[in-house]
């Protein structure tokens, strides 16, 4: 079947329109409905672009890449966290499409949220590299099949999108709890051979707002698009933590 | 949570796993076997098996039960305080009290 072919193919079975239901406003606000026309291979980005551009331009949203790359165009796309941009139109079950910012986070306009208490987060549960005071005398070897390698490569690709700090129901209940992103951050460091921050690091993420919290319900994972695993790196973090804490007491 | 904690709770977590089981297994056989409360009295007075089971079970309980409850509290219901940390003590002791009681009456009839 040639490109032509398959496009009227695919034409025919739509409708030529579909009916979007936008969240506008801040924390108080209500659902917008636009009629969009359908197109073939379109996204949800595109569909929020379109009603942007077209209907009405006060709409605020946030994208950069469009190609899966950025993760700034997260948002809730009939009730799951998704990258708008990597989620297709006829990916979608049947009926009205409703779109809503990230959830947990405070939204700054219609489905732009303000990311700050997530990267806040990120720096709470000591998410950076730490040195040391004195650099190490030598490079440091790190094997490739070692388990700390392993370990920190199983969550090493998180790009920040908040998709899973959206989906999580600990973070929902309890505002201050680091969530999923900022402990699988903390995981890949705490298995990082060269850092030197792990004992206040694993200090940082215990406590009341850290690993001990999760509740393993496993939203994140669920939800990531990366197809990381943040549940099973927390689950590392409480080994690990419950490990510190076990040694200081002997 | 803090380690410790989370460390408590999974750990009697594992002793109640066989304590409920052993509990309610013992129960259904003993009623199965139509035994009275008096002969059921009869067997437990003075049986210090009986007695040390019990006493790791309530033990248990005392310190598992109020550390989801914390957890629990502190999600829906939003405290927060330190007078959380004081009423879970309270309940724990509670719990403790209230189970030695009964395991205590149930050796010594």
């Amino acid at each position: 079947m040639n490109v032509h072919a398959r496009a009227e193919k695919i034409g025919s079975h739509q409708p030529d329109a579909m009916t979007v239901k936008v969240w506008r406003g801040d924390r108080v606000g209500e659902f917008q409905t636009f009629e969009v026309p359908r197109r073939e291979n379109q996204t949800v980005l595109d569909v929020v672009t379109e009603i942007q551009r077209n209907q009405d331009a006060t709409l605020s949203y946030r994208f950069a890449c469009r190609v899966g790359m950025c993760g700034s165009c997260a948002m809730v796309v009939n009730g799951r966290p998704r990258w708008t941009c990597r989620t297709r139109i006829d990916q979608l079950e049947a009926g009205p499409i409703k779109l809503e910012p990230l959830r947990n986070l405070p939204i700054v306009k219609d489905l732009a949220v303000d990311m700050a208490p997530f990267f806040d987060k990120w720096r709470s549960a000591h998410g950076y590299f730490e040195p040391g005071e004195s650099p190490p005398e030598d490079f440091a070897i790190v094997a490739p099949d070692s388990a700390e390698r392993q370990a920190a490569d199983a969550g090493i690709e998180c790009i920040n999108c908040g998709i899973c700090y959206s989906a999580c129901d600990v973070v929902s209940w309890n505002e201050d709890y680091l969530g999923p992103a900022a402990l699988n951050r903390a995981w890949t460091l705490v298995n990082d051979v060269r850092d030197r921050g792990r004992d206040e690091r694993l200090a940082a993420v215990s406590g009341d707002a850290g690993c001990h919290s999760c509740h393993s319900h496993m939203s994140c994972t669920e939800f990531c698009p990366k197809a990381l695993s943040p549940t099973f790196s927390i689950a590392g973090l409480k080994r690990a933590t419950s490990a510190r804490a076990w040694k200081r007491r002997r | 949570m803090t380690p410790v904690l989370y460390l408590a709770q999974r750990a009697t977590a594992v002793v109640l796993a066989f304590a409920v089981t052993i509990h309610l297994v013992t129960i259904i056989y003993a009623v199965r076997g139509g035994l009275t409360a008096g002969e059921i009295l009869a067997r437990t007075h003075g049986n210090r098996w009986f007695l040390g089971f019990y006493l790791v079970f309530v033990l248990a309980a005392a310190i598992h039960a109020p550390i989801g409850l914390r957890s629990v509290l502190r999600e829906w219901a939003k405290w927060r305080t330190r007078s959380l940390d004081l009423a879970m003590l309270a309940f724990s002791a509670l719990l403790l009290v209230l189970g030695l009681r009964a395991a205590l009456a149930v050796y010594l009839a």
